[in-house]
């Protein structure tokens, strides 16, 4: 068997994504495809050239330091899955902690 | 002619006329909303009501269906996925805001790809859109709801969003009309992210001067983006009315010629487009994109970056599903996930981890960054001699739902418009023919690519509707 370019369950844990068998089995091969194909720009020269970060060149964009109206608590809190009161309500994160 | 047929300009010189108010071009809408959808399935959700309601306090407005990644206040926002099921918007993106000031309405929410990933909208979780010239065919994508939409009249016009060609594959594939406006001529804030250097938000249209209507609406500077410049917007109504290719440099791209895998009938109606530019007296060309074939590479590498960034937010805290089987933090975020996107989301969220992670970055993502800049060159470079660029769309025209499993395949839909996607310049589809029709293949609508340099959306509406003119 070849070396593995990208071990996909490794990767998809880095990325916080649990994956089954089944999905593994399926995205190995077709990551394996995409990672060899996008491995043709190895061939470019780029020795010199700066890299291109943004969409377009760009300078700081910088507004007035002035307090406006944000979103209304209420409505920011609207699509929560879990709440309590004012604040997001989320499974215990700190071990021993008081929950 | 039924409301619903018409485009942006004919409607409001109706309005205008007081031939019909925005409350029956509304209601003409819903009504061929409930008459096609059911075979074409453009729309996810169409809150009749709500449009309704916007027509009455908005009597001269043109209603426009919005892609359903776009935010509206008070209405959903899915990015065609589960993790965003029941979502509604609390605000509105800046080109709704400017769309409201400027004579239109949000009017429905149309179909995409999964977070605007994909070239047939074949991986859209929540419904299936097929092409209204072929119902067992695909509309294209990622903005294929819009593109159906107007193809089978079920809008006005639509809203879409291009990443890599997002916009133009399914404008040609459902002939219409669709412009991918220069990397920060129109806001981005209030659009779901997928890829943040290259996304922009276009229209979808019936004719050039309707897309170039919708434009003018939806761009300019905004204090929320801020890779707005300040460069006025140009008056692109008036580009569509003095158009003309008489004395335009259009230049041919060198490196296209005899490449594969290019649909025999694209390639003739192609060719005819560009006699078609000749004969209405542009010079014609060849220019070098040197690096356009690397183009394919490097925005399979940024963009999967990009969104593997961009998608970090969906993590069942604030907004979107939280999994049921959350225990603690780490399954909180690998459940929801897992359970709210599909597979193509997955795959690009694992490319772009990977081509970021520690090992790899120089070799892919720094690399990818400068062959960028090599692929702007060109088209700098191109663009010092010649006005446009003319190109195929796609390889292809419409392919058949489920026709294309290999997403490494599927990818090479967007070969012709991912390059000028990355220089971050201006470009449009413009219908251009149809296919002879052959065996089980119907005749289908087949669009060229004009493309013009950064912040020359003028120019590109006047070449796109002078050649516009040279088909009727």
């Amino acid at each position: 068997m070849a070396e593995q370019k990208i071990d996909v369950a490794y990767v998809a844990e880095l990325a916080r994504l649990e994956l089954t068998d089944e999905e593994k089995a399926v995205f190995q091969p077709q990551l394996e495809n995409i990672v060899k194909y996008v491995e043709k720009i190895s061939q470019v020269d780029v020795s010199g050239v700066e890299p291109m970060m943004h969409g377009r060149k760009l300078v700081n964009a910088m507004r007035e330091d002035v307090v406006k109206p944000s979103m209304d608590r209420e409505e920011a809190l609207a699509n929560a899955p879990a709440r309590t009161g004012d604040e997001f309500l989320l499974p215990k994160i700190v071990e021993g902690a008081e929950s | 002619m039924k409301l619903y047929e018409l485009g942006i300009a004919e409607a409001r010189a109706g309005l205008a006329k007081g031939e019909f108010s925005s409350r029956e071009l509304v209601e003409a809408v819903i009504e061929r909303f409930h008459a096609a959808n059911p075979d074409v399935g453009a729309y996810l959700t169409f809150d009749e009501d709500a449009a309704l309601a916007l027509a009455d306090t908005n009597p001269k407005a043109v209603p426009v269906a919005v892609k359903d990644l776009i935010n509206v206040r008070g209405q959903p926002c899915t990015c065609a996925s589960k993790i965003l099921e029941g979502y509604i918007s609390p605000y509105d993106a800046t080109v709704i805001a400017n769309m409201r000031a400027n004579g239109f309405i949000p009017a429905g929410r149309v179909n995409m790809d999964e977070f605007a990933m994909g070239s047939s909208t074949e991986n859209s979780a929540l419904g299936v859109t097929r092409n209204p010239y072929d119902l067992s065919r695909v509309p294209g994508g990622s903005s294929g709801g819009s593109a159906a939409a107007v193809g089978a009249n079920m809008c006005i016009a639509a809203l879409g969003t291009d990443t890599g060609g997002s916009i133009r594959q399914p404008a040609s594939f459902c002939n219409c009309v669709g412009i991918k406006p220069s990397y920060g001529r129109v806001s981005r804030y209030g659009v779901t992210a997928f890829a943040s250097s290259l996304d922009q938000v276009g229209p979808l249209a019936k004719n050039v001067e309707d897309a170039a209507l919708l434009l003018q609406a939806i761009a300019g500077h905004d204090e929320h983006d801020g890779t707005t410049p300040r460069i006025p917007v140009g008056d692109y109504a008036a580009a569509a009315r003095s158009a003309t290719l008489k004395g335009r440099k259009i230049g041919i791209v060198k490196e296209y010629a005899g490449i594969g895998g290019i649909d025999p009938e694209v390639k003739r109606i192609t060719d005819e487009a560009i006699a078609k530019c000749a004969a209405a007296g542009a010079e014609i060309s060849e220019v070098s994109l040197p690096h356009a074939e690397y183009a394919m590479a490097v925005y399979y590498i940024i963009a999967p970056a990009e969104a593997s960034a961009n998608l970090a937010r969906f993590d069942g805290v604030r907004y979107g599903l939280r999994s049921a089987r959350a225990e603690d933090v780490f399954t909180l975020y690998t459940r929801s996930r897992a359970e709210g996107f599909g597979p193509e989301v997955k795959r690009r969220i694992i490319m772009g981890t990977y081509v970021l992670s520690s090992g790899y970055y120089d070799a892919y993502y720094a690399r990818a960054q400068k062959v960028r800049t090599l692929i702007r060159r060109d088209f700098e470079n191109a663009f010092g001699e010649i006005d446009a660029i003319l190109t195929p769309c796609a390889p292809t025209p419409a392919f058949r739902a489920g026709e294309v499993l290999d997403p490494l395949t599927m990818y090479l839909n967007d070969l012709f418009t991912i390059p000028s996607s990355l220089a971050g310049v201006c470009a449009s589809s413009v219908p251009a023919g149809f296919t002879a029709a052959r065996g089980d293949r119907p005749a289908l609508p087949v669009g060229v690519q004009f493309i013009c340099g950064s912040f020359e959306e003028e120019k590109l509406v006047s070449i796109s509707k002078a050649f516009e003119e040279t088909m009727k």
